[in-house]
């Protein structure tokens, strides 16, 4: 059996408990999935769920793109200064452990109820776990192919393309997958305190209203697009990065 | 063509007190193959490493064709090391291609075609055995037309008739290059046939206790009546110089 149909499968089986479990309760506090189905309908098309969703996906992939970068630099330097790593690792310990929800607190009392103190809270929330990462990765860099690099008297751009960040893919990889999973939950506390538009802030109006189908509709809808980036964005980077590492001799 | 002129007063590492290389003075004259001899861990890579830039001594004067090799910025070196360091990442063609300043298909066929790698450009180093991978390392190595050739016991984890294809192949390399080469080893029988000098060193902290130069006619065989005669009366003489011990029995 390809894994595809068992994938299929293993959604199915959970949809038909889902069904039965919400079928046997009756209660509006826990909808069937078909509720749930016409909920997204009416969001999606008489609501304005692809508004909110729109916004939301927009905040992501900015903070996401702001903190992989400014993450993945900070980590190179850290990784590679042992200098600059002592100076800066308490720093990060601290940075590390703020809560997410003073961030956005301080961030809305100090820059207002504006986008970029939304996008700026995600992106102080974001980045330091993308350096940790990928200051891991600096450290273990393999000095051997680097010496080759100098041997052969390859220009830094050279150097830091093809023999250096190379050997951070799978760093950056892991942290880009762990921080969209973050980034998002994150957008959606910033946008429940203090946005009017986003997923979050409609997750909030539902709540008011007790509605437990419109919410999960949301939830639903979000959880596929992250399925479709994964699919389409990471899988397919995986196989690129992976190139050159399986084993097969001719 | 390459002249050196090498003179280390010291070396030791940062880390460490104990002395790696001592007085160690010898000229290389343009064109000429010399090899290193040297029990295990008697710097030999560290002078090589010194030779190439990747190291740099308390005092050392190197200089090639009378001026110090630092200033040699023009200089086109090729390093073979013990391991192959191939960037994983990158087909067999992109590894050579990486040390070559501009894209040169024509030179990279030819040069896969002499190492007998032809038709395996596209393949990632751990699709290959490892004498092939060497063989790519050879190829990176004469890619940038070297001048002077350093070679790190470069034959030392492959079988008997796989060294013995690649001392050939080296041998006919080397003499289309007219490249100045310096190759360490511990196997006296390949310095015998590769060699027009060989120089002994001592164990650490490591000085030259003999240098010798092979007075027989090229090309020589492996393993043939004379250079065998050759070693056994070197041996002979000095019964204990592969251990750096320069003893004389007659």
């Amino acid at each position: 059996m390809s894994p595809i149909y068992g994938r299929v499968i293993i959604l199915f089986i959970l949809a038909s408990i889902w069904q039965l479990v919400a079928w046997l309760v009756n209660s509006s506090d826990f909808p069937s999935l078909l509720t749930v189905m016409e909920s997204f309908h009416y969001h999606f098309f008489q609501g304005d769920m692809l508004v909110n969703l729109t916004v939301t996906l927009k905040r992501v992939l900015l903070s996401f793109i702001i903190a992989m970068i400014l993450g993945v630099i900070i980590g190179i330097l850290m990784g590679t200064s042992k200098r600059l790593n002592q100076l800066s690792d308490t720093l990060l310990i601290i940075v590390l452990n703020v809560p997410a929800l003073v961030t956005i607190l301080l961030c809305y009392i100090w820059f207002g109820l504006v986008e970029s103190a939304a996008i700026l809270a995600v992106v102080i929330n974001k980045v330091p776990t993308v350096v940790v990462m990928i200051r891991e990765g600096a450290r273990v860099v393999d000095e051997d192919l680097l010496d080759v690099a100098k041997v052969y008297k390859l220009s830094i751009t050279k150097t830091f393309f093809k023999v250096f960040l190379p050997q951070l893919y799978p760093y950056i990889m892991a942290s880009a997958r762990a921080g969209l999973s973050l980034i998002w939950k994150i957008v959606l506390v910033v946008e429940l305190l203090g946005r009017s538009d986003g997923v979050g802030f409609a997750l909030n109006t539902l709540f008011q209203f007790f509605d437990i189908a419109g919410i999960l509709a949301y939830t639903f809808a979000f959880i596929s697009i992250v399925l479709a980036i994964e699919n389409l964005l990471f899988r397919p980077l995986d196989k690129l990065i992976a190139r050159g590492s399986h084993h097969d001799r001719t | 063509m390459i002249a050196l002129d090498i003179a280390i007063n010291d070396k030791q590492y940062d880390n460490s007190s104990s002395v790696v290389l001592k007085d160690i003075k010898f000229t290389v004259k343009p064109g000429e193959f010399v090899a290193i001899i040297g029990p295990s861990g008697s710097g030999k890579t560290t002078l090589l490493n010194m030779l190439s830039g990747l190291e740099e001594a308390t005092t050392q004067k190197i200089l090639c064709n009378a001026q110090p090799i630092e200033d040699c910025k023009e200089l086109q070196l090729g390093y073979i090391f013990q391991q192959p360091r191939l960037m994983p990442w990158l087909t067999v063609q992109e590894n050579i291609q990486l040390v070559l300043p501009t894209i040169q298909q024509t030179k990279i066929s030819h040069l896969l075609a002499q190492v007998g790698l032809k038709g395996k450009e596209n393949y990632y180093p751990k699709q290959l055995s490892g004498g092939m991978q060497k063989r790519v390392a050879i190829a990176r190595a004469f890619a940038v037309n070297p001048e002077l050739i350093l070679l790190d016991e470069p034959f030392n984890s492959l079988d008997a008739p796989t060294a013995a294809k690649l001392r050939l192949l080296l041998v006919e390399l080397c003499k289309s290059c007219n490249s100045t080469v310096i190759l360490v080893t511990h196997d006296l029988s390949e310095a015998i046939y590769l060699a027009d000098r060989i120089i002994f060193m001592s164990d650490s902290p490591s000085s030259i206790v003999h240098q010798v130069n092979v007075e027989l006619p090229k090309p020589r065989k492996e393993s043939g009546c004379n250079e065998l005669a050759w070693q056994t009366k070197l041996l002979q003489q000095h019964p204990d110089i592969l251990s750096g011990i320069l003893k004389t029995t007659e």
